[in-house]
């Protein structure tokens, strides 16, 4: 079977990746290239565990082929911190206690940034239709709700 | 959610330069390729051992099949390799489409719709799919490119039956066409799951409503259903009643209760077949309620 020699960037950094074609975006993500963040859930595009930037949009990396990736660009919950200082939705998520296991949080992380990306005020109802496609089972959705809003209020941390 | 075999079995992963050349390699493999846009369902399937594949043929690249253009004279083009994200997002598309905004909005989730396609919603032939209707509605014209001539065909007659359409290997969909709406046009497009948001249609009613003189009414409104037939279906019966008119509560009452007829609803995981002809009525009544609301307003402001 052939091998795809993959070049992307992940988290600004450039990577070249030999990977066989059914290898998924995200399973890339975890084994080539040890970033464990992104969770594997569902593996079928119904739990956003494994939600990622690709060029700047959400996706589940489940459902994306790593060698549809060569010169995108990929951003992972590891790269939501800027010289080690979090990203103010991460710090919202930590203070409001949105996060219980924890399993679903990056891919909650990278869907709510994303949707502060193109929406830097949204109302409640834009931020449960933005997390649709992230299921918790420990939380409730209220306080990473709270959270998501609470860091669309007082914008990226000053570092 | 459990998948006892999650990893995706082999495949070779073929990304063609030109439409041509991904033609070419289709039709030499009848069997054993196929083409894939998002990829939202066709990795499933694979993964599920639904379909088996050899060869998988990435059509995202080809030129134009990214494109979205809109001309005011001659309507909206959707490449076939736009996604849905894009479309929601589309000035054009909310303002003169508004039905294809409202639902694909209804498809999973946001992250599944930067993927997601329109034209791979309607290639998939899937009695739910949420933007087959609106495109039937809207009297859309799916462009085929094969090894002979191009052709163009409308909607209605591209999809033969759940997952079915006249595609033949070799085939592949660069875009579909949707003319301008009728004028005066207004639209409401209604769907139950079994959550708000986020899941697959249990029962779907898209109504499209538009003044015409020819018609008795002054009115003519096309309604199409989706998840309760084979195929996402038309409701002439419905539609020449309205048609015919007068129209009054009374008359949109009988039209929904046409509808609910007209189904041809299955029991399954997601919902029983009664409750989806229940449903089908309800959701046509509430679409037809707030798409003749829409027409009164604008004949009583235009007056």
């Amino acid at each position: 079977m052939a091998v795809h020699t993959t070049q992307l960037t992940v988290n600004g950094r450039k990577e070249t990746v030999d990977v066989p074609a059914s290898m998924t975006l995200l399973r890339m993500l975890r084994e080539k290239l040890a970033l464990t963040g992104t969770k594997n859930g569902c593996e079928a595009g119904e739990c956003g565990a494994c939600t990622v930037l690709l060029d700047g949009e959400p996706v589940n990396s489940c459902i994306v082929l790593a060698v549809e990736c060569d010169g995108h660009e990929v951003y992972t919950v590891e790269g939501l911190t800027e010289n080690g200082a979090l990203e103010k939705l991460q710090e919202a998520f930590i203070d409001k206690n949105a996060i219980q296991c924890g399993f679903c949080t990056p891919g909650m992380l990278i869907s709510a940034y994303a949707l502060l990306q193109r929406n830097p005020h949204p109302s409640e109802e834009a931020i449960q239709e933005a997390l649709v496609g992230n299921l918790c089972r420990c939380t409730g959705y209220q306080r990473i709700i709270t959270a998501v809003s609470e860091a669309s209020v007082s914008g990226r941390r000053d570092s | 959610m459990t998948n006892p075999r999650p990893v995706l079995p082999d495949f070779e992963y073929i990304h063609p330069e030109t439409a041509k050349e991904a033609v070419i390699f289709l039709k030499s493999h009848p069997h054993d390729a196929r083409p894939f846009l998002g990829g939202t369902d066709c990795f499933n399937s694979i993964r599920d051992r639904k379909i088996s594949v050899k060869y998988l043929v990435d059509l995202k690249g080809l030129v134009g099949f990214d494109q979205l253009t809109f001309d005011t004279k001659k309507g909206l083009t959707i490449g076939a390799a736009v996604g849905m994200n894009r479309l929601i997002a589309s000035e054009d598309v909310q303002r003169v489409y508004p039905l294809i905004a409202e639902a694909a909005r209804e498809v999973g989730s946001y992250q599944l719709r930067t993927r997601a396609t329109l034209v791979g919603n309607l290639c998939n032939a899937s009695p739910c799919g949420d933007t087959i209707s609106p495109c039937l509605l809207y009297e859309g014209m799916v462009q085929i490119i094969g090894s002979g001539e191009q052709r163009t065909i409308l909607l209605a007659d591209f999809i033969l039956g759940p997952g079915k359409t006249v595609l033949t290997a070799g085939e592949i969909v660069s875009a579909i066409h949707l003319p301008l709406p009728p004028l005066g046009a207004q639209s409401a497009y209604r769907s139950i799951g079994r959550n708000a948001l986020g899941d697959l249609a249990i029962a779907a009613s898209a109504v499209l409503g538009f003044p015409d003189r020819s018609a008795h009414s002054s009115y003519r409104f096309r309604i199409a259903l989706a998840a309760v037939a084979p195929t996402v279906i038309f409701v002439p019966m419905a539609q020449e009643l309205l048609a015919a008119g007068p129209i009054d509560e009374e008359m949109l009452d009988k039209a929904a209760a046409i509808a609910g007829e007209a189904c041809k609803p299955i029991s399954d995981i997601r919902a029983s077949a009664d409750y989806r002809r229940d449903m089908v009525i309800t959701l046509t009544r509430t679409a037809l309620e707030t798409v003749w609301g829409a027409l009164n307003r604008k004949s009583k402001n235009g007056a």
